[in-house]
């Protein structure tokens, strides 16, 4: 009886009080789980792609085999090798990161240790507007405009090198102006952008006393950056690195415009080629059948590279980052 | 005491000499000509898309049907894909933002560092490297084979593209509101739904805006997502939630390796259009981090 009635009078606070988590009213708890729901949300979008993409393709794994990594794509054949695109984007993602790695590098220490504050915002608006341009601006100035004019000097490297062992092979004809370099060439522009940005995030969490540290031995900015900055920030860097590859590995549009659209491994940098994401979108339209199960198959492969090294890197950078607040 | 009467030898302030000046100098250039390697080719494709694209836009260009590709370039526009953007990256802003926004919530205020807020932390910096095509072939694989290509499948599409993106924007401006502002309302009695709500997305509403546009931006310029989710066709389809739409990207990338001068021209021009939208998303995003942003880094 008596707990009823200290139940009834709100007024007289008697007994020991409720938990929080009784007493919280039900918008709150409802809000709560909205939240947790779209959180989740991210979850549950991965696992959905993992799972419906490898569905629809599973024709593929299963009656290639190994297979797969044929060296033969010759739908009319029912011949899905994978090896000609898996090449082609290993080799313009090389080529991608060779150019824009040094250049973002040089960037952000331009931005963090060179110039002042008032001039690194306008540098850092300059280089987010080159992250701005969508791949198909890219891809249409690559094969409109870049292609033709570096043709002639892929041309004239070319016929200079004929003939020379290694630089022959690399270098040599057969050249186009649409080719696995054209392509390196234009992703390097895109992924500058956000291996600039993360590189500048780990070299700004360096302490400004090992900085100073190694000004007051005597060093100068060179030395100071490679005794101080690098050994610091190199982990971060090479995870910023990693997602540049990410993003060289899985950008499409501008690839399919500028790389040549020819299924061949060659050492010939200069040749028409092609990359995985480029195949995908540019067939696609026509395949039906197996031909679309080894086409999405492409996709979940390279869904399955990107998301090893997209979780290598983040562990990196975070890990980077954490070293650098505490 | 008595005065040390040695020789004044005192820091050398002065540059170093010598080889160690040069290579700090040669360091210093590099640096610099790093920056103008990326001015270049940056420069030069504003100007071409410029160059080529200011003589073809006009209202006439943003509104008219789309001609076959042969027609001259002064001839028809590209309105249907202007229509079939705006609705496709609307309807994706509209499905991102605010589920964003509450993931960002659950990942700030309700997770903290369990666990599990981290686990969704790290796959959502993880989900900002799905390539766009993968989330093209997802919603192709999900949704177009049983209901058929339709601007809405793009927009899902999109929709994937930034959730991601404003999760990890709002996480950042959410970090920044300071905790004493919390702490006084919950002393003040209110509910942690009302808190966040009324307290601190307010307080960083500027950031979570700019963030959002930002996202809409990036997603606008998508071209690889839309290809196997609305399938490009010339006719106006202002219904997105049925049958096969057009954009402004779908409608370069299938001219850009047109033959005739007039695809070619009209590719300029929705390739300007295209910028245009891109960069006005990313002026208003900076005016309201100026004006509105209480809390900065």
């Amino acid at each position: 009886m008596s707990t009823v009635t200290q139940q009834a009078g709100p007024a007289v606070p008697a007994g020991p009080a409720r938990p929080l988590s009784e007493r919280r009213p039900l918008g709150d708890r409802t809000f709560q789980i909205i939240a947790l729901a779209s959180g989740l949300l991210v979850l549950v979008i991965l696992v959905l792609i993992a799972v419906s993409t490898t569905q629809q393709s599973s024709s593929w794994f299963t009656t290639e085999g190994w297979g797969i990594f044929g060296k033969t794509w010759n739908p009319a054949a029912n011949q899905f090798g994978a090896l000609a695109f898996i090449y082609g984007t290993a080799i313009t993602s090389v080529i991608a990161l060779v150019m824009a790695v040094p250049v973002s590098v040089g960037i952000a220490l331009l931005l963090t240790e060179v110039v002042p504050y008032r001039w690194a915002r306008p540098i850092v608006y300059v280089i987010d507007l080159l992250a701005v341009v969508p791949s198909v601006v890219w891809g249409l100035w690559g094969i409109l405009v870049f292609a033709p004019w570096i043709q002639h000097i892929y041309s004239d490297i070319g016929s200079a090198v004929k003939g020379v062992p290694v630089l022959g092979a690399l270098f040599g004809p057969p050249t186009s102006g649409p080719s696995f370099f054209t392509a390196g060439i234009i992703l390097a522009f895109m992924i500058t952008p956000i291996i600039t940005s993360l590189s500048r995030e780990v070299i700004a969490t360096v302490p400004a006393i090992d900085k100073e540290g190694a000004y007051a031995l005597g060093a100068t900015r060179m030395e100071m950056i490679t005794g101080a900055v690098w050994p610091h920030s190199k982990g971060g860097i090479t995870g910023a690195v990693l997602l540049g590859l990410g993003r060289a590995m899985g950008e499409t549009i501008a690839a399919a415009l500028v790389i040549g659209s020819s299924a061949q491994i060659t050492s010939h940098l200069f040749a028409p080629g092609y990359n995985m994401p480029a195949v995908i979108a540019n067939q696609f339209g026509e395949a039906t059948g197996e031909f679309r199960a080894a086409l999405i198959g492409l996709g979940v492969l390279l869904f399955a590279f990107t998301i090893i090294i997209n979780v290598i890197a983040r562990a990196i950078v975070g890990r980077s980052a954490e070293q650098g607040t505490a | 005491m008595a005065a040390i009467t040695e020789p004044q030898l005192g820091p050398n302030l002065q540059e170093p000499t010598g080889w160690r000046r040069s290579k700090n100098r040669i360091a210093t250039v590099l640096m610099v000509l790093s920056f103008v390697l990326v001015i270049i080719p940056l420069v030069f494709v504003l100007y071409t898309v410029i160059a080529k694209g200011i003589s073809i836009i006009s209202w006439q260009f943003l509104t008219s049907p789309i001609p076959p590709q042969v027609a001259p370039a002064d001839e028809g526009g590209i309105g249907p894909a202007v229509l079939g953007t705006i609705e496709i990256t609307a309807i994706a802003a509209l499905m991102a933002v605010p589920l964003g926004i509450l993931g960002a919530i659950y990942l700030n205020e309700y997770g903290g560092k369990g666990v599990l807020a981290r686990l969704i932390g790290f796959f959502s910096d993880v989900m900002t490297g799905v390539p766009s095509i993968v989330m093209g072939l997802f919603l192709f694989s999900i949704w177009v084979l049983h209901f058929g290509f339709s601007g809405f499948a793009g927009a899902l599409a999109l929709a994937c593209l930034m959730l991601p993106i404003v999760i990890r924007s709002t996480d950042e401006m959410l970090k920044l509101v300071p905790n004493p502002l919390r702490e006084g309302s919950y002393a003040l009695g209110a509910t942690k739904a009302r808190v966040t709500i009324t307290v601190v997305l307010p307080a960083a509403i500027g950031g979570i805006v700019s963030g959002a546009l930002l996202a809409i931006a990036r997603a606008a310029g998508e071209t690889a997502p839309l290809l196997f989710t609305i399938l490009t066709v010339t006719a106006a389809n202002p219904n997105v939630f049925s049958g096969a739409n057009t954009a402004i990207p779908s409608q370069i990338f299938a001219n850009a390796t047109s033959p005739y001068p007039g695809a070619q021209g009209r590719a300029w021009g929705a390739a300007l259009t295209l910028i245009a939208i891109a960069f006005v998303l990313m002026i208003v995003a900076r005016f309201i981090t100026a004006r509105f942003t209480r809390y900065s880094r």
